[in-house]
């Protein structure tokens, strides 16, 4: 109970004696009131009625490619997502707050670096590091270094690497430079944080208060609350990824690819809009061949710190205010480092 | 949203992913690596369901849509809500399922640019009359190697009809690196015996002939290779549909 200090916002921890299996009825105070559980059975019902009218309306082949990368994105981002939760459900329950502190650097500064290269050993992509970078800041970790790894961890994992390598093959400077550029794009914007940054901007949503609790009944509330909150958002960003997918038609591209400064803008902003896994980017990059190798370098490392997936997961787990703040700066900075580190290594 | 909702959201959600993967519908999506992590994925959430449901039956649930109803002054309001979203992909799994991508895919962007083999000779094609050759190989070997390995033999190929900007039939797989949102066709001119009056998005498997004929991806200016086909079949769509 000693660090009790989130406790007055417990969520579904009810203390209160409960009465024993009584069945979901509305609250005392607000009886008119349809519960969500109505609410989803009714829904769910009607789903099933019309189950062939929807799968008729699912017809014309705009609509039916749109479902198609819609549900895929989804299914490539869930094991990604459920294991990045369950990490940070074992972050916040089972790695006690002072290892954090004994772990990284104690001041700030050189924290920043440190988290941004542990990214190294964390395999897995963006949709798992949101999870774990809010975990950290809740457990005490300072939010610059938290972010740094958050920017880092997708795009510098071995598993990334690997695929980069293998999509560009006799081009290791490719490699080399995303790696790079990457790596110092999370560890400016870690020191940024510290000098601009205000910890008012963060707004974490509430998670169970885990100590003193049982540690299952923690870990699992833990991990259905993010899965909720960070799987709802990511439904938005794959319903986003898949429209513009569906409607930018690949022949704009050709006329942007003519231009040196244009093509690096647009290939950023299309890493924005495509929210390729950080682990299939490298692919998309090289089949942009049309494109120069600095403007495909900016779109490997823009992709991974900044897309619309990311941006609708991130504003669930950090709050609106931190966001239009964060992702147009990460955007600028990655670029900047991007197109430097084209110029100088590629 | 209570805890007994989002038991039942994350319930469906789980089982849909689990179905999907132990079915071979995941190969509409993903690629086959990525089974066992799905699988473990959807065990981890159909079990992340059954602990809500237990632990809200055991603490019963008054207490709790009580509770949501509060608003701590945050933006916590609006939490529950976002969890509703999660419908949507049980609802594209389990009642819509929509088919792997084909022809419209390929028609919108361009072809994947075959890549030489680095610094060797091509193998000799796998044996047999016709030799099974993938659409990626085949253009590689013609593209780059002036059918050398090609020449002489029949091959046969499996993939979709896919119209060309001037209407003309050719044959296209879609190429996958991770999942269909990545997914961009590799396609090949027909020539010969072309399949004439084929509904686009139709499989077929083609036995047919290098053809010295060339041309270019309209929308990427990328080179297509051409197959000279002496005999065609419509076959079912295969299990995996992506090369």
């Amino acid at each position: 109970m000693s660090q009790n200090r989130l406790g007055e916002e417990i969520d579904w921890t009810p203390p209160a004696p409960p009465p024993p299996a009584s069945p979901p009825p509305a609250a005392p105070p607000r009886t008119r009131r349809i519960g969500s559980l109505e609410v989803l059975a009714a829904l769910l019902v009607l789903l099933v009625i019309f189950r062939g009218w929807l799968g008729g309306l699912v017809d014309g082949e705009r609509l039916q490619t749109w479902t198609t990368v819609f549900v895929s994105v989804l299914v490539q981002a869930v094991p990604f997502l459920v294991f990045g939760v369950a990490l940070s459900a074992v972050i916040a329950v089972f790695v006690p707050r002072s290892f954090w502190a004994k772990a990284l650097p104690r001041h700030p500064a050189l924290a920043v670096p440190a988290a941004g290269l542990a990214g190294v050993i964390l395999p897995g992509c963006e949709c798992g590091s949101v999870p774990i970078a809010g975990s950290l800041i809740r457990r005490g970790v300072t939010p610059a270094a938290a972010l740094a790894f958050l920017l880092a961890a997708p795009a510098i994992n071995p598993i990334v690497l690997a695929a980069t390598a293998v999509a560009f093959p006799g081009k290791p400077e490719m490699v080399v430079a995303r790696g790079v550029a990457s790596l110092i794009v999370a560890v400016a914007m870690g020191w940024l944080w510290l000098r601009i940054g205000k910890p008012e901007w963060i707004r974490l949503p509430h998670r169970p208060d885990v100590d003193g609790e049982s540690k299952a009944h923690a870990f699992w509330a833990a991990v259905r609350h993010d899965v909720m909150h960070a799987g709802g958002y990511l439904v938005l960003g794959a319903a986003a990824a898949a429209t513009i997918n569906v409607v930018v038609p690949a022949s704009w591209l050709q006329r942007l690819a003519e231009n040196p400064i244009l093509s690096v803008l647009a290939l950023a902003v299309l890493a924005v809009l495509l929210s390729i896994c950080s682990e299939a980017d490298a692919f998309v990059a090289a089949s942009l061949s049309q494109f120069s190798l600095t403007s495909r370098l900016v779109f490997l490392v823009v992709g991974p710190m900044v897309d619309l997936k990311l941006i609708a997961m991130q504003t669930g787990v950090f709050g609106r205010r931190f966001v239009v703040r964060f992702a147009p700066t990460t955007f600028v900075a990655a670029i900047l480092v991007g197109t430097a580190a084209g110029l100088v290594l590629l | 949203m209570s805890r007994l909702t989002q038991a039942v959201v994350l319930l469906l959600f789980g089982g849909a992913i689990l179905r999907a993967s132990v079915t071979d519908l995941y190969l509409r999506y993903v690629k086959e690596g990525l089974r066992p992590f799905l699988i473990v994925a959807g065990l981890l959430l159909v079990a992340a369901a059954v602990m809500t449901l237990w632990q809200s039956l055991r603490a019963g649930e008054a207490e709790e849509e009580h509770d949501a109803g509060h608003d701590h002054g945050h933006s916590h309001a609006h939490e529950p809500r976002i969890g509703w979203l999660l419908i949507l992909p049980v609802l594209g799994l389990l009642l819509v399922a929509p088919p792997a991508l084909g022809s419209f895919a390929a028609g919108k962007s361009g072809s994947v640019s075959a890549t030489p083999v680095s610094d060797s000779d091509y193998p000799a094609l796998p044996a047999g009359d016709p030799a099974p050759v993938s659409l990626l190989d085949y253009a590689s070997r013609a593209l780059f190697d002036e059918g050398k390995s090609l020449t002489g033999r029949n091959v046969r190929l499996t993939g979709f009809v896919t119209p060309a900007p001037d209407g003309s039939p050719m044959l296209a797989r879609i190429v996958l690196s991770c999942c269909a949102a990545d997914g961009r066709p590799i396609k090949l001119g027909l020539t010969g015996q072309v399949p004439q009056e084929v509904a686009a998005d139709t499989w077929i498997e083609v036995v047919g002939v290098y053809s010295t004929q060339r041309g270019k991806d309209p929308v990427n200016e990328v080179d297509v290779a051409y197959l000279e086909v002496k005999t065609w079949q419509e076959i079912d769509q295969p299990k995996q549909p992506y090369a």
